[in-house]
């Protein structure tokens, strides 16, 4: 498999590692029992969860009783959003969040919309940047919460979430909700200095496994559960929990913060370098601001397909993706880089290429001479 | 330039007259047990204080697992240098100027080495002002210092430490001899079994079991705060004893509103036999006046009759309040939480007597045959040894 193709999607998703699949598959096998069941073989599943949990909670520097294991990264946010909403309505119903959310936030925000919910979408400039004096203005009385990512998925903007977080701790009433999905190992946050309540990370994101993820919630958050039941989670989320899934995710997790300085450094310069060669390729539009997260680096090639240079790029082996995959059934236009200000026919054609730590410099010459290529031919044929 | 030494205090051990030396030993003991995962280190000790000589390990690591060893009453990290005033101000200098997130420090000396040749209020001047004309953008605050560059002068060498943070303080484990200690699982008895250890107990631990009606979880729950409790002392023994079948036949044979009283009697027989048998000289447990039917002073009165051990009870005067404060501090009260039903609470009566008679009790229990269930029970105790880390969670540490 290996060399034989470029994989250059990983904010989609990634590869798992070898050594969490290893995990996973023995946790798998050895402790197989419902850690809810009361006998011996439920305890050792049990007991194992709970060391997952206390790790979780080392990681990201929290108590263990703070993390609240899902399935990634779309139910993280559903329950951060509609748990805190429907919870806390009776002290206000005002939500304020960005227009360059993950679909999960912001189709969260308007189904609460047809509740009777009023939702402030706040704009961002044209580097996809969250203005915060705009989210001071747009705090109110009834405000409950503020939901704003660290890491956008499409163009790699970095929000200015420690600023956020302290506008936010001025407001009591308001919980402030991350989607962390996208910085989680290649950006630190740091939940306590941010004054963060609320705080989604997925396990697929970062070599783990799909359909595990954590939610971080506040020791003294509440929250409206989304799914009743064995009151597993807090009773925050029942269900009977994925032991061996939990476990190659805090793997995951470990693996990454421990690699995430060394990972950051390298993908940065990997993204100089190919900056660079946009640049100075013809036809090309860069949409990812200078300052943003390494791994990502989103550009246009205004007046093609997005998905014809895919498929063009594909017969060389080289797989990268139209804006994200979560939003690619969706119209053709791009939310996220109309939302930057960018006119629609460098919306239209977005592309996005995203790296992660096995990603070479030779994959990246190779790619930015084949993109070279592919545009200039497939320009020639639009003639 | 590193640190390569931690400097440990006694505190209350300075007390100690001609003992002192007992208490010191075992001290060292202890640190050197507790550090076993930092093979490099050195322990020196002097009659005043201990440096761990660090050897390349890492001092902030070991200042952490320091922090739960009783007798330790304040750590500092160190550099070690000679006694010559231009190597104190250049090291001095190097450190103050690599330490992060400091803008303002304070200097003190202490000077036991009579031959230097500056006293220290000189000697504070004299490195002070090295400090302020060597660097651009610290200042001098006496009162809240970002970093305090204590410099010892001693007869063998100079100690310049910083970060200075305090220790358990107490007495080391060990050097008070060994209780047992009644251990349920519940809130109060870990906090019981962690105070007697602050006074330098060495702690082995008694759990009543009754499978089927107490489960594995609830054992399992004992041995996990007896690990905790493990981490202040080198490890704990914990006595498992099988008590299904006295406990269904005091339910059997005594009037409902005694059975507690006549539970709590048993207990303290069989623990008392245990401890006899252990060389073991008292009993702890984590009563506390007023709070259950068996805490009042007439239960207390009746089922302490039983013993002539020493029944030590650290929490008898505190409240509730505060035990959970303490549990949470020691980070014990997540596990007493979980809700496994123990042997007290199984077979506890709708109505248990809270002013029980000795008279009465004694009268029941002459009619009640017990002596062989008791023999039958010492025999088939089942003795864990709890230490830090066992075989499962390295199994589990691997997998994570």
């Amino acid at each position: 498999m290996e060399a034989n193709f470029i994989y250059l999607d990983n904010s989609a998703t990634t590869k798992p590692s070898d050594q969490v699949l290893e995990s996973f598959t023995k946790a798998s096998a050895q402790y197989f029992g419902n850690a809810s069941s009361i006998h011996g073989i439920g305890m050792d599943a049990d007991r194992l969860l709970r060391k997952s949990r206390e790790q979780a909670a080392s990681l990201l520097q929290v108590s263990p009783n703070e993390i609240v294991f899902t399935s990634g990264g779309t139910e993280g946010n559903n329950i951060a959003i509609k748990g805190i909403a429907l919870e806390h309505q009776n002290r206000g119903k005002h939500i304020i969040t960005s227009t360059i959310e993950h679909p999960s936030v912001l189709e969260a925000c308007q189904g609460l919309e047809a509740l009777g919910f009023d939702v402030t979408y706040l704009d961002v400039d044209e580097s996809g940047l969250v203005d915060v004096s705009s989210v001071k203005a747009a705090m109110r009385d009834d405000t409950i919460l503020v939901s704003i990512m660290h890491v956008n998925n499409e163009i790699g903007s970095v929000q200015p979430i420690k600023q956020i977080g302290e506008i936010v701790a001025n407001y009591p009433k308001a919980f402030f909700h991350v989607d962390h999905v996208q910085g989680f190992g290649k950006l630190p946050l740091n939940l306590d200095e941010c004054h963060i309540d609320l705080c989604t990370i997925s396990g697929h994101k970062i070599h783990g496994l799909k359909g595990t993820g954590i939610l971080f919630v506040k020791h003294n958050v509440k929250l409206f559960s989304l799914a009743h039941g064995g009151g597993q989670e807090r009773k925050i989320r029942s269900g009977t929990e994925n032991v061996a899934g939990i476990v190659a995710l805090v793997k995951a997790m470990r693996l990454a913060l421990e690699s995430q300085d060394e990972v950051n450094a390298k993908l940065t310069s990997l993204k100089h370098i190919l900056m660079e060669q946009l640049q100075s390729t013809e036809g090309i539009v860069i949409n990812t601001p200078e300052q943003s997260a390494p791994h990502i680096i989103n550009f246009s090639a205004p007046g093609l397909k997005p998905e014809v240079v895919i498929h063009a790029l594909e017969e060389f082996g080289i797989y990268i993706s139209t804006k994200s995959a979560c939003s690619s059934k969706s119209a053709d236009e791009s939310a996220v880089l109309i939302a930057c200000g960018k006119e629609r026919a460098v919306a239209i054609s977005g592309l996005r290429v995203s790296m992660s730590k096995e990603t070479t410099r030779e994959e990246i010459e190779y790619f930015s001479q084949q993109l070279q290529e592919v545009t200039e031919k497939l320009r020639e044929v639009m003639r | 330039m590193e640190y390569d030494h931690i400097v440990i205090r006694y505190g209350e051990l300075t007390l100690k007259g001609r003992n002192r030396k007992i208490f010191t030993t075992q001290l060292a003991k202890n640190v050197r047990q507790a550090l076993k995962d930092f093979p490099a280190i050195k322990v020196e000790k002097l009659r005043d204080r201990m440096y761990i000589v660090l050897n390349g390990e890492d001092p902030d690591a070991i200042m952490e697992r320091c922090r739960k060893i009783f007798g330790i009453q304040s750590m500092s990290v160190a550099l070690k240098v000679e006694n010559d005033v231009e190597v104190i101000k250049e090291s001095a200098l190097k450190l103050l100027t690599e330490a992060e997130n400091v803008r303002t420090f304070k200097v003190s000396t202490k000077r036991s080495n009579k031959e230097f040749p500056l006293d220290s209020q000189q000697f504070n001047q004299v490195l002070g002002g090295h400090l302020l004309a060597n660097t651009d953008d610290f200042t001098v605050d006496v009162h809240h210092p970002d970093l305090e560059v204590s410099v010892d002068l001693r007869d063998e060498a100079t100690y310049i430490t910083t970060k200075k943070i305090f220790g358990a303080a107490g007495l080391p484990v060990g050097s008070s001899g060994r209780a047992l200690l009644l251990l349920s699982g519940g809130i109060d008895s870990p906090v019981a079994g962690f105070m007697t250890m602050k006074r330098g107990v060495q702690l082995e631990a008694i759990h009543f079991h009754s499978p089927p009606y107490t489960s594995e979880r609830a054992k399992e729950k004992v041995l996990d705060l007896a690990e905790k409790l493990s981490f202040y002392g080198n490890s704990v023994r914990v006595h498992v004893v099988p008590f299904t079948a006295l406990q269904q036949k005091i339910h059997r044979e005594i009037p409902n509103g005694y059975s507690m009283t006549v539970m709590r009697r048993m207990m303290m027989r069989i623990s008392e036999a245990v401890a006899k048998k252990e060389g073991i000289l008292s009993l702890v447990t984590g009563e506390s006046l007023g709070q259950v039917a068996s805490q009042t002073m007439e239960s207390m009165h009746a089922i302490n009759a039983v013993t002539n051990y020493p029944v030590i009870r650290p929490l008898v005067a505190m409240n509730k309040d505060e035990i959970i404060r303490i549990s949470k501090e020691i980070d014990m009260y997540e596990i007493s939480i979980r809700p496994f039903e123990d042997c007290c609470t199984v077979f506890v009566p709708k109505q248990p007597k809270t002013k029980p008679k000795l008279e009465k009790v004694e009268q029941f229990e002459a009619n009640m045959e017990f002596e062989q269930d008791i023999q039958d029970i010492l025999d088939n105790i089942e003795t864990v040894v709890v230490e830090a880390k066992d075989k499962q969670d390295e199994d589990m540490d691997d997998l994570l």
